[in-house]
C-alpha cells in the first residue's frame, strides 16, 4: 500500500473514531464535563477553602491540573478500549482485517481516534475550570507535550487492554482496579511531599504521578519531581507500549485464528 | 491466468483440530467458481485464510499472481470479502459503512462516495443510505456486505453463503446481480448450502469435506457423473397399481404420484412410452432431488471416515 493511501486509510480510522465519540457524545463527553465540575465544586470551592494553600497556590488551582491530567488519561484509555473492543466483539474489525491496511496504520489510527477525545476532554474541563479559578501557562511547549504523550500512552495503554479482553468485564477491569487508585493515588489532590517519607517513595513507582506532575509544572510551574526525567520516561512508555501493541495486531492476539 | 492459486494448504487450530490437510485448488479468472461442503468440512476456513482473517499452519495462498506470504498488499487489492455473518458496526450509517471501507483501502473520500452510491444503488439500497444499518432486513444486510465488498472494484469476489435466509424473490435478484458482474469479468467464489444456487450460477466446483477436496471439476463433468436421476411423476388420475416398466427402478409414492428411477443408459422417451402403453397418463413431472444434491450426498458419504477403503 503505497504512503498516500496508506495516510487515505489512516484518516479513515481517526474520522471514523472521531465520528463515533461525538455520535454518543452524552455519553463521551458530558460526564467528564459533569464530574469535573463537581470535583471543582466541591474539592475546589467548598472543601479547598478550609485547605489553604498547597505548593504555593490555592487548593482550587492546584487540583485543576491533575483533574485536567486525569481527564486525558480517563478518555483516551476509555475510548480506545471501547471502540477497539466494540470492533472485535461486533467483528467489524474483520473490514480491516481483510483490507490491505498495515497493523501500524490500524493501530495509529485508534491510538490517534483516543487522543482526539482525551484532548477534547481535557480542554473541556480546562475551560470549565476558567469558571472556578484562574490559570497561567507557565511553560506552553511542556503542557502541550505532556498532554500529547499521556494520552498517547493511555490510548495504546486502552488497546492492549481491548486486544486480551474476550467479554466487556475485561474492559472495565484494568479502569476500575488499577487506573482509578493509580490516577487517585498520583498527586492530583495532594503533593506527593506531604506524605510521609514511605508512601512518598511508594508513590514514585506510580507513573501517574510524573505525567500530574509534569502537567502542573506547566500549568503552574511547580512539581513534585524532575520534569525531564518524567518527559523521558513517558516517551520510553509510549514507545514500548507501541511496539508491544503493534506486535500483538502483527500476530493477531485476540482478533484472528 | 489463475484468480486464485492453493498449494498443499494446511490449518491446524489451536484446540488440535485439523481443519485442512494440504488442500490444492485454481479457480480461473473470469470463473464462476462453488466451493461446497457439508458443515466443519473447511470451506470457511479456506475463505478465512485467502481473505486473511485466519492464519494458516502452512502451504501457499496467491490472488492473481500475488503471494498473501510476500504481496500481502497487492494481494488484498484483489479480492473482495462477503463473510456469512453480518460483520459490519449495527449503529453506523449504511453510506458511511461503504465508504469508510473504501478509505481502508486508500480509496480518497469523493470517489469513495460516488462508489458506494453506485454499488449502494445497484443493490437497491440507496433508499436507505441514511439508516443504521442495524435497521435493514436480513436481505438488505447481506446486500449491504455485497456492496461493501465491491466498493474497491476487485477482481475477485468471495461470498460466503450469501443468500442463507434470504427469501427466493430477493435470492433470484441477487442471483442475476453476481450473474450480471461476473459476466462483466468478475471472478467470483461462492460457498452455499443451496446447490440449486451452485447449480444453475457455477460454471466449476470443489467439494471439500474433512479437510481435503473430494472433487475438483467442472459442473459439467460433475453432473455427467451422475448415473442415476430419481423423476416424480404426477398422474392424471389415481392408480391401485403400479406400472410394471422394464429397466427402471421405482414405484408409486400414493394413488396419483410415481416415482422412476431413470440410469443414465436409458431415455425419457422409452420410459413415457411404456407409460403410455398401460394407459398411464402423465400431468407433471420434476426431479425428487436436486441433481447436484443427489451427487454431493453421494460424494460426502463416500468420504466419511469409517466408510474410506
Amino acid at each position: 500500500m503505497k504512503a498516500r493511501d496508506q495516510w487515505v486509510a489512516f484518516m479513515t480510522i481517526v474520522t471514523k473514531e472521531i465520528r463515533r465519540f461525538t455520535r454518543i457524545w452524552p455519553q463521551t463527553l458530558l460526564p467528564p464535563a459533569i464530574t469535573m465540575t463537581l470535583y471543582f465544586v466541591i474539592f475546589g470551592n467548598l472543601i479547598g477553602s478550609r485547605i489553604g494553600d498547597m505548593g504555593g497556590f490555592d487548593y482550587m488551582q492546584y487540583i485543576v491540573p491533575g483533574l485536567i491530567m486525569m481527564s486525558v488519561i480517563q478518555n483516551s484509555y476509555g475510548n480506545v478500549v471501547s471502540s477497539f473492543f466494540s470492533t472485535k466483539f461486533q467483528h467489524s474489525i474483520e473490514e480491516m482485517l481483510v483490507s490491505p491496511m498495515p497493523p501500524h496504520v490500524i493501530l495509529t489510527g485508534f491510538v490517534v481516534g483516543g487522543m482526539v477525545r482525551g484532548m477534547l476532554v481535557g480542554l473541556i474541563v480546562s475551560l470549565l475550570s476558567l469558571f472556578f479559578t484562574h490559570l497561567s501557562m507557565q511553560h506552553l511547549l511542556i503542557t502541550v507535550t505532556v498532554v500529547i504523550l499521556t494520552a498517547a500512552l493511555f490510548a495504546l495503554g486502552g488497546f492492549i487492554n481491548a486486544v486480551f479482553a474476550n467479554k466487556f468485564d475485561d474492559i472495565s477491569i484494568v479502569p476500575t482496579f488499577i487506573l482509578t487508585p493509580l490516577t487517585y493515588l498520583g498527586g492530583v489532590f495532594y503533593s506527593i511531599d506531604l506524605l510521609p517519607e514511605f508512601w512518598r517513595t511508594v508513590s514514585l513507582a506510580n507513573p501517574i504521578v510524573y505525567m500530574v506532575n509534569a502537567f502542573r509544572y506547566g500549568v503552574l510551574g511547580v512539581s513534585d519531581v524532575n520534569v525531564y526525567a518524567s518527559l523521558a520516561a513517558i516517551c520510553g512508555f509510549v514507545v514500548a507500549f507501541y511496539l508491544f501493541a503493534l506486535w500483538l495486531l502483527r500476530r493477531g492476539t485476540g482478533i484472528r485464528h | 491466468m489463475s484468480a486464485l492459486t492453493i498449494r498443499n494448504l494446511t490449518k491446524t487450530y489451536a484446540n488440535g483440530v485439523q481443519a485442512l490437510k494440504g488442500i490444492d485448488l485454481e479457480v480461473q479468472k473470469g470463473d464462476f467458481f462453488a466451493l461446497l461442503g457439508p458443515n466443519g468440512a473447511g470451506k470457511s476456513t479456506t475463505i478465512g485464510v485467502v481473505s486473511s482473517l485466519v492464519n494458516k499452519s502452512g502451504g501457499d495462498v496467491s490472488i492473481f499472481g500475488h503471494s498473501l506470504d510476500t504481496q500481502r498488499s497487492q494481494a488484498k487489492m484483489k479480492i473482495g470479502v462477503v463473510p456469512q455473518e453480518f460483520n459490519f458496526n449495527q449503529f453506523e450509517k449504511v453510506f458511511d459503512i461503504v465508504v469508510t471501507q473504501a478509505g481502508f483501502y486508500g480509496i480518497p473520500a469523493p470517489l469513495a462516495r460516488e462508489r458506494a452510491e453506485k454499488y449502494l444503488r445497484q443493490l437497491g439500497l440507496w433508499e436507505k443510505r441514511d439508516k443504521q444499518s442495524r435497521t435493514l432486513s436480513g436481505g438488505m444486510k447481506r446486500r449491504l456486505m455485497i456492496a461493501r465488498a465491491l466498493v474497491h472494484e476487485p477482481e475477485l469476489l468471495i461470498l460466503d453463503e450469501p443468500t442463507a435466509g434470504v427469501d427466493i424473490e430477493l435470492r433470484r435478484s441477487m442471483w442475476d446481480f453476481l450473474t450480471r458482474i461476473n459476466q462483466e469479468g468478475k471472478t467470483i467464489i461462492l460457498t452455499t448450502h443451496y446447490l440449486e444456487e451452485a447449480e444453475s450460477l457455477c460454471r466449476n466446483i470443489a467439494i471439500i469435506d474433512h479437510g481435503t477436496i473430494v472433487e475438483n471439476t467442472s459442473m459439467r463433468a460433475l453432473l455427467e457423473k451422475l448415473q442415476v436421476e430419481t423423476f416424480v411423476l404426477d398422474l392424471a388420475r389415481p392408480v391401485e397399481t403400479a406400472p410394471v416398466l422394464e429397466g427402471f427402478d421405482g414405484g408409486l409414492r400414493d394413488a396419483q404420484t410415481l416415482e422412476v428411477a431413470v440410469p443414465k443408459t436409458q431415455s425419457l422417451n422409452t420410459l413415457f412410452v411404456a407409460l403410455a402403453e398401460q394407459q398411464f397418463e402423465v400431468m407433471s413431472m420434476r426431479n425428487k432431488a436436486n441433481r447436484l444434491e443427489e451427487l454431493f450426498v453421494r460424494l460426502v458419504e463416500q468420504n466419511l471416515p469409517g466408510e474410506k477403503a
